[in-house]
């Protein structure tokens, strides 16, 4: 039963990060490689805060947000004027930087030693302790930013982004500020982000750097790719088949190294699959329209 | 300074060129308000060029536009559409994937839901408006007569319609100034007279046209004044009678 709950807790984990990457890879259709490095920020702000300064849970939650959303912008600012190419360089470039910091600034952050003994939510004397309690906190918070994602990309504000995905000349003959649109649904994309690695500090109680490399960002994509780029249910549904596909293996009696190395097999394997047979992911963008459309 | 006020747009000897190709050479003109003025001449012209340069979205070597007393040479494009000119473009641009309707609503100016706070903290302002909006859109593809493929994705309209809702975007966006790269090219007759009678209308809804066409019969019927240009300069300026008698023109058009 424990178990079941665990990887409920990492699907709603996981749906936090896709639900938010898909902002930005399947409606504006900029990708970023550095939504794993957020994630970690995210992780690492909560968790040193409560570790150093025993801050409530909260307060580190939003200082997460907050230092995501802020570094969204100092990358965003100067690659996202130019070329989307140069927006994906920077994009790695920081994912590398992050992970550089979290590993070699040993006396802050403990370096590849990690953080243990991270303290469990406790919101406003409310303690987060059990598994279900977490799962509860986890699917309360996907929902949060499921609907804030919903919100913005039903708004004008999304059918900009939209236009921009499509074609940003055309958009801008239209007087978007492309740069404009696109920064600042990266720094929402990234502030979002950084409530699933709170989320996960939290949960787990210990982080290392090596839970948010390039790796992870890669798995992200591929979260939003298979589940289905411009469709946020997309994103969810893709969150339960990747997280929850693994798993099944240890059933199937693999030793872990093997398992390790099958999983991203599968990975790899899937997102080719996909992008040859079903480029629309498991449920295109216009898998809901009949309904959208009699509302 | 006089002169500023009466003219509407004025173009003064814009220069561009490619890599030595010279598209726009000492390139003056001006448009009076309600003005509809054609722009023909022979391919490479520099026809498209000019409007490229006038929109902002490439930049000259040379040479000042001043639109409605304000200087816009050197603005972004994003800037210079929100200050209220309008475009198509020749290889027809559009939001292929998403629908009729959505492509009139992206269009329209200074909406409060493009702010990203305003979806949350002013929602019910943001949906009023949206509400509105759409009446309007709608009212705009009855007047374009496409208001049936509202719902369809943009793609899925015939090459024909897809040049009409281009052309119904800059409605929307209710410009001043709208510059048409080529309207009606490739299209059948009807189509043809349904977008000649739009852009004929747009006078008396106070606005003005900049329209580039081959279609010699559709843009003398419907320009009050004709620019032939070639090789990136203006050969001859006058009104449709004037330049129908060029023979200049006679030569290239009519050989
Ligand atoms: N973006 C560009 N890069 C390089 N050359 C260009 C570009 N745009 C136009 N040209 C060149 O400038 C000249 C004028 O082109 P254009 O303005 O498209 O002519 P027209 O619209 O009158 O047919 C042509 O020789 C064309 O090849
Ligand atoms: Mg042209």
């Amino acid at each position: 039963m424990e178990y079941l709950l665990h990887i409920l807790i990492y699907i709603g984990i996981y749906s936090i990060l896709s639900v938010s990457l898909n902002l930005l890879v399947g409606y504006t259709g900029i990708l970023s490689i550095a939504h794993a490095a957020f994630y970690g920020v995210g992780a690492y702000v909560a968790a040193l805060m409560a570790l150093k300064l025993h801050s409530p849970f909260i307060l580190n939650l939003l200082l997460g947000i907050i230092a995501a959303g802020i570094l969204g912008a100092l990358i965003g600012i100067p690659s996202l004027r130019i070329k989307d190419d140069y927006f994906v360089i920077a994009t790695f470039a920081f994912q590398v930087i992050v992970f550089s910091v979290l590993n070699n600034w040993v006396s802050f952050t403990s370096g590849p030693m990690g953080l243990p003994g991270i303290p469990q939510p406790d919101i406003f004397g409310l303690k987060i302790s059990s598994h279900i309690e977490f799962l509860i906190l986890v699917t309360l918070l996907a929902a949060l930013v499921f609907w804030i994602s919903n919100r913005v990309v039903k708004s004008p504000f999304g059918r900009v982004l939209k236009a921009i995905r499509e074609d940003e000349v055309f958009a801008q003959s239209f007087g978007k500020n492309i740069f404009a649109f696109k920064l600042k649904v990266f720094m929402i994309s990234a502030a979002l982000a950084a409530i699933a690695g709170v989320m996960y500090a939290t949960y787990i109680s210990f982080i290392d750097p090596t839970s948010f490399t390039i790796m992870e960002s890669i798995f992200i994509i591929s979260i939003v790719i298979i589940g289905g780029a411009g469709n946020l249910w997309g994103s969810v549904i893709g969150a339960v088949v990747l997280v929850a596909l693994p798993e099944l293996l240890r059933f199937v009696g693999l030793p872990n190294a093997v398992a390790a190395n099958i999983r991203q097999i599968l990975y790899g394997s899937l997102l080719v699959i996909f992008m040859m047979w079903r480029p629309q992911g498991f449920i295109g963008e216009y898998f809901f329209k009949q309904e959208s459309e009699n509302q | 300074m006089r002169e500023n006020m009466a003219d509407f747009l004025t173009v003064d000897s814009l220069n561009k060129s490619f890599d030595g190709i010279v598209a726009l050479e000492n390139f003056s003109c001006k448009i009076k308000k309600k003005g509809i003025l054609g722009l023909i001449g022979p391919n490479g012209a520099g026809k498209s060029t000019f409007f490229n340069v006038l929109t902002g979205f490439i930049t000259c070597d040379s040479g000042k536009t001043n639109f409605m007393g304000t200087e816009i040479t050197g603005k972004s494009a994003d800037k210079i559409a929100r200050m209220g000119i309008s475009r198509t473009f020749q290889d027809l641009r559009l939001i292929r994937q998403i629908r009729v309707l959505d492509n009139i609503l992206l269009c329209f100016r200074d909406q409060p839901g493009e702010k990203l706070r305003n979806t949350f903290i002013k929602n019910s302002l943001v949906r009023k408006k949206e509400k509105e909006n759409k009446k309007k859109a709608v009212a705009l593809l009855e007047y374009a007569g496409i208001a049936d493929k509202a719902g369809s994705l943009a793609n899925d309209l015939s090459y024909g319609q897809q040049k009409l809702l281009s052309i119904t975007c800059c409605l929307a966006a209710d410009a001043d100034l709208l510059l048409l790269d080529e309207p009606v090219s490739g299209l059948n007759p009807v189509m043809i007279e349904k977008i000649l009678s739009i852009i004929s209308e747009l006078p008396e809804k106070g606005k003005s046209v900049i329209l580039i066409e081959h279609n010699m019969e559709a843009i003398m019927q419907i320009s009050d004044r004709i620019i032939f240009m070639d090789t990136g300069k203006k050969i001859s300026e006058g009104t449709p009678q004037e330049v129908r008698s060029d023979p200049r023109i006679i030569e290239a058009y009519l050989d």
